[in-house]
């Protein structure tokens, strides 16, 4: 039996989690103090996942934007944060970019779009 | 083959530029750095002091009462900010007043006009936040504020405008006499420049430019002042420059108002090696939390907006040296010109140039224009003049700079006018853009682009200072 | 000169919701006035996510949710103007304003909503010594070169200071190719969230020194290396902890303070220790009339509670406007802190001009644990909330309710106080 102190990222209240795990099972978490921090810890000691947030560039905007902010439309698998900031390196999008827009569809095979987060005319 | 090189574009040498302008004159200014006003003329208590402390009968005591007398007219003519408003050297133990009376008596030698003893009750009515201690000061209502930066770029602006050319980037490496009594300034970059005179009015590398030329060795010691400047809340704390009584290094610890509504705390006095070590220590600024207790109460400290430190061209004979070096007619020192140096830099302007007029010949140019007209301060325009400065150019009505209120209009003159900013600093320097209490955290992305549009190039290209003071290194995810 | 009933200084989220709150009360002649050249504020370059949990329920990230607000704000013609530098405001409320177009002009409000947020703390009010070369920016200066224009303002970075945008610009800096060798922080806990040091710090092994500062800046043109040392409790270097770095970049984030030069020169009274002003239950300041919400009147840490803030002060003006608004001062009862709390917000109370219910907000002086947060009116004890931890970079709230005070008609004191478990 194993135990690991998380710090849930969910919201800013920041719960300390306490994971125990037996044969690589995790069988109670505590702290937690809504139903989000235990499906966190969850996932934090098996698969953790994250949103990942940058910024690309874009031609053609109105009032002289070089770029636009975007996410991962859902959360990724944590080792893959930097195959997607490689994968949108040389993406530039023309304007006009509307929130939700797709980026670049599928960013580094994790079936997630990369969407923007910002309208940019 | 230029009449005229001067070698450094300090306050010394720009004034040296511009009185000499005033002749029929083919004159050029070399400077190591990227602007007017770089080393010693940017940091330093921005005083022009009355003239009292400097030993009766010295070169420093003449130029400094000549200089302070000058800077009213010079400052309307100029157009630069400046400020009478007296100062005041503050004694605080009884067993000092003989120091305090002999300052008065050797400021009456110099011929410092005004001069007086108050009392305590006088000095409080004066300077309400005054020291508990303090007994007596010495009074100097011709005691001054001035603006360092626009009195140097004042100066290297109206030479320009009177044909005085400006070169920088350009580092003296040496200085070749030819046979024909001539010389040749070569520079670090191989530029070969050549004058029939040579000025050193090279700071902190005075002594350099001196002793290649001269077996009367001086020897600069770079001494480092450090200095608190607090936010413009503090206005009004002082009304007057206020000096302790003057010790062994220096004038000590003075708390002043700036011609900006800031107030001014420092400096220390710490001889070091470096010419380039303008580097705060918290040792240093320590003291001036300290020391600036002893004649002042309750001094804001809090409330500091930036920390430098300057350095003061000290020669260890602590006078100035100015003429012609003997074994070298044509070279002429303008070194150890430290504190009062800025106070004395038009009287020693003036006198330099006439000096080299008369050795070279040179007749006054009919031409010469003397006035030169400032960066609208719009801040102190009224609703009406400010308004119809917008609809003649609409940019004067974007503010860039949020704490200092600086406009565009104001930042894009600074860079088109003669011997114009191509820097962050630059632009502070002449429109105190960045200056404010957030130090150019909101306002310098803005000034990067306002700069590179100007200058026609890219944003990356902009530095804080001249040379790899880069403040962009790349694009995102270049490196990914 | 022109007339509004209400002008607002400041269009990022703080104004955007005082307005759309103050429109929802019924309120029409409303203007916004914002110096950037698009509604939303620091939002627009604050493009991680972790906005607007509480208020939308999802999260967003920075654009997102300035976007939110500036549609609710367009979709009821709220007027605003843009790249209007808002110069004086006198203490009858005239707001003297500037921009390219109009030049510089007045407007005669009725009543005015304070909400210009607030800026980072200097190098030069840190009294950092060193030298002083290009490569030192705040963390907010970077992040708008960053995330706005697209530059990388730096290679190697040291950041001094652990608030929550440091936190983020070492996550950021590290996505864009950057290498981000520490965090330094002077006090003895983090001044950001729990959540940006798990995944902005130890997501990419990024140390954080604890009672570390930087004590030496070195570069004459650009930064090349920066020194940290341990403090001691007085936070004093400690000699002979040195740690040098070899990097071109320094990023601070110390803090950040209330703009409130607006206020100050309107004759508003500030508080010493949130530097934003004082204000009632309703927001208002010690000038009739002047409300003040968001980051201007305390440091938030949550963009939520800022729009929640925002939204009261707008419904507060519209009751000023229409003289709905109490302005005697009879009934004003002081809010005392013991034990922890540093101030509240607001500072006073008047019961009767309270709405059913008041949110109070306070920061702790120091990392408390296991502590109960006690609300008294007078000597009964009216809230008891237990708090496991409590630190000073998160903020803290107790909810009073208007039925609390029935039973204290002549109420003379309400209290916070921290007090053992």
């Amino acid at each position: 039996m194993e135990t690991r102190n998380l710090i849930c990222i969910n919201c800013p209240m920041g719960c300390p989690l306490e994971v125990t795990i037996e044969n690589g099972e995790v069988t109670n978490v505590t702290g937690n103090t809504c139903p989000r921090g235990a499906a966190y810890a969850k996932k934090e000691v098996t698969a953790p996942t994250r949103i990942v947030t940058s910024s690309v560039r874009v031609s053609g905007s109105q009032n002289g934007a070089v770029m636009v902010s975007c996410k991962t439309a859902s959360d990724i698998p944590k080792g893959k944060i930097f195959d997607i900031v490689r994968a949108i390196k040389d993406v530039t999008v023309a304007c006009p970019v509307h929130i939700g827009d797709v980026v670049m569809a599928n960013v580094a095979d994790t079936g997630v779009d990369m969407i923007a987060t910002k309208e940019v005319l | 083959m230029y009449d005229v090189v001067i070698i450094g574009a300090g306050v010394t040498g720009c004034a040296i530029a511009r009185y000499l302008s005033r002749y029929q004159v083919n004159a050029c200014v070399i400077e190591k750095d990227e602007d007017v006003c770089t080393g010693t003329s940017k940091a330093n208590s921005a005083i022009v002091h009355a003239g009292f402390d400097a030993a009766n009968g010295s070169l420093m005591a003449k130029f400094n009462v000549k200089g302070s007398e000058m800077m009213p007219a010079l400052s309307k003519e100029l157009d630069f900010p400046y400020d009478m408003c007296g100062s005041l050297v503050v004694c605080v133990a009884e067993e000092e007043l003989p120091k305090l009376q002999a300052l008065y008596e050797n400021g009456v030698k110099n011929g410092v006009k005004g001069l007086e003893i108050v009392d305590r009750a006088k000095l409080l009515e004066m300077e309400p936040n005054i020291s508990d201690a303090a007994v007596a000061a010495l009074w100097a209502p011709t005691g001054a504020i001035v603006c360092p930066f626009n009195l140097t770029i004042a100066l290297a602006e109206n030479a320009a405008v009177n044909g005085v050319e400006f070169k920088f980037n350009t580092e003296v490496a040496n200085i070749e006499k030819q046979a024909d009594g001539t010389f040749k300034v070569i520079a670090k970059d191989g530029t070969v420049i050549e004058s029939k005179a040579v000025v050193n009015a090279a700071g902190v590398y005075s002594d350099v430019f001196h002793n290649m030329m001269s077996e009367k060795k001086i020897q600069i010691v770079p001494r480092k002042g450090e200095y608190l400047l607090l936010d413009h809340n503090t206005d009004g704390f002082v009304k007057h420059t206020v000096f302790q009584l003057p010790g062994k290094y220096g004038k000590g610890v003075l708390v002043s108002p700036t011609v900006h509504r800031n107030t001014i705390v420092g400096p220390t006095a710490t001889d070091i090696d470096d010419p380039e070590g303008t580097n705060t220590t918290a040792e240093g600024l320590q003291e001036v939390i300290e020391k600036s207790a002893i004649a002042v109460k309750d001094v804001p400290t809090r409330q500091t907006i930036t920390s430098f430190a300057g350095l003061r061209a000290h020669e260890v004979s602590h006078e100035f040296v100015l003429g012609e070096v003997a074994e070298n007619p044509g070279y002429f020192d303008a070194a150890g010109i430290e504190s009062p140096g800025l106070s004395s830099s038009p009287a020693i302007g003036e006198y330099m140039s006439d000096l080299i007029a008369e050795k070279l010949g040179l007749e006054k140019d009919p031409t010469f224009v003397g006035v030169r007209k400032g960066i609208v301060k719009a801040e102190e325009l009224s609703k009406e003049e400010r308004n119809e400065l917008i609809k003649a150019n609409p940019a004067y009505g974007q503010i860039i700079c949020r704490c200092e209120s600086i406009s565009e209009g104001e930042i894009i003159d600074a860079i088109r006018r003669p011997v114009g900013a191509k820097s962050l600093d630059g632009i502070k320097r002449r429109v105190r853009a960045g200056m404010g209490r957030c130090q150019a955290g909101f306002c310098s992305p803005r000034v990067i682009e306002i700069l590179a549009r100007e200058l026609g190039v890219e944003q990356s290209e902009i530095t804080k200072s001249g040379g790899d003071s880069k403040i962009i290194v790349g694009v995102v995810k270049d490196r990914i | 000169m022109e007339n509004y009933n209400i002008v607002i200084i400041g269009g990022g989220p703080a104004g955007l919701a005082a307005a759309v709150a103050a429109y929802d009360a019924g309120e029409r002649s409303i203007l916004i006035l914002e110096r950037d050249s698009q509604l939303g504020g620091i939002l627009n370059q604050c493009i991680h996510n972790g906005f607007g949990l509480h208020t939308f329920k999802e999260e967003l990230t920075g654009p997102e949710y300035a976007k939110r607000y500036a549609d609710q704000v367009v979709e009821r013609n709220i007027e605003y103007r843009l790249n209007t530098m808002v110069m004086d405001i006198s203490k009858d409320k005239v707001v003297t304003a500037m921009n390219r177009t109009d030049g510089m002009f007045d407007i005669q409000a009725k009543a005015v909503i304070l909400a210009m947020g607030c800026r980072e703390r200097s190098r030069g009010a840190l009294n950092i010594p060193g030298y002083r070369p290009a490569g030192i920016y705040s963390a907010g200066t970077a992040q708008r070169l960053v995330n706005i224009e697209g530059y990388m303002p730096g290679r190697k970075v040291v950041i001094l200071g652990s608030g929550d945008i440091g936190l983020i610009m070492a996550r950021r800096m590290t996505l864009e190719g950057a290498e981000v060798q520490v965090v330094a922080e002077l006090m003895p806990y983090s001044g950001g969230l729990k959540r940006n040091i798990v995944q902005c710090l130890n997501d990419f092994n990024i140390p954080l020194k604890l009672s570390h500062t930087v004590v030496d800046i070195e570069g004459k043109e650009r930064v090349t290396g920066i020194t940290i040392a341990e403090v001691d409790s007085r936070n004093k270097p400690i000699p002979g902890t040195e740690e040098h770095y070899e990097c071109d970049t320094l990023l601070l984030s110390c803090g950040l303070l209330p703009e409130n030069e607006l206020s100050r020169n309107a004759g508003v009274e500030i508080s010493r220790i949130t530097n934003g002003p004082t204000v009632n239950e309703s927001l208002e300041t010690s000038i009739p009339g002047v409300f003040a919400a968001g980051n201007v009147l305390h440091v938030h840490d949550l963009v939520d509670f800022v729009s929640e803030e925002a939204a009261a002060a707008g419904r507060n003006a519209v009751a000023f406007v229409n003289g709905e608004l109490a302005q005697d001062t009879e009934g004003e009862i002081a809010l005392t802190v013991e034990g922890g709390p540093r101030y509240t917000v607001p500072s006073t109370i008047d019961p009767k001009k309270m709405t059913d219910q008041l949110t109070v907000r306070f920061r702790v002086g120091s990392v408390m644990k296991n502590k109960w947060v006690n609300v008294y009116i007078d000597d009964e004890k009216v809230i008891r909330k237990k708090r496991q931890v409590m630190a000073p970079g998160e903020m803290e709230e107790v909810v009073l309710k208007k039925s609390m005070f029935e039973n204290h008609a002549d109420a003379k004191r309400i209290s916070i106080r921290v007090e053992e478990a």
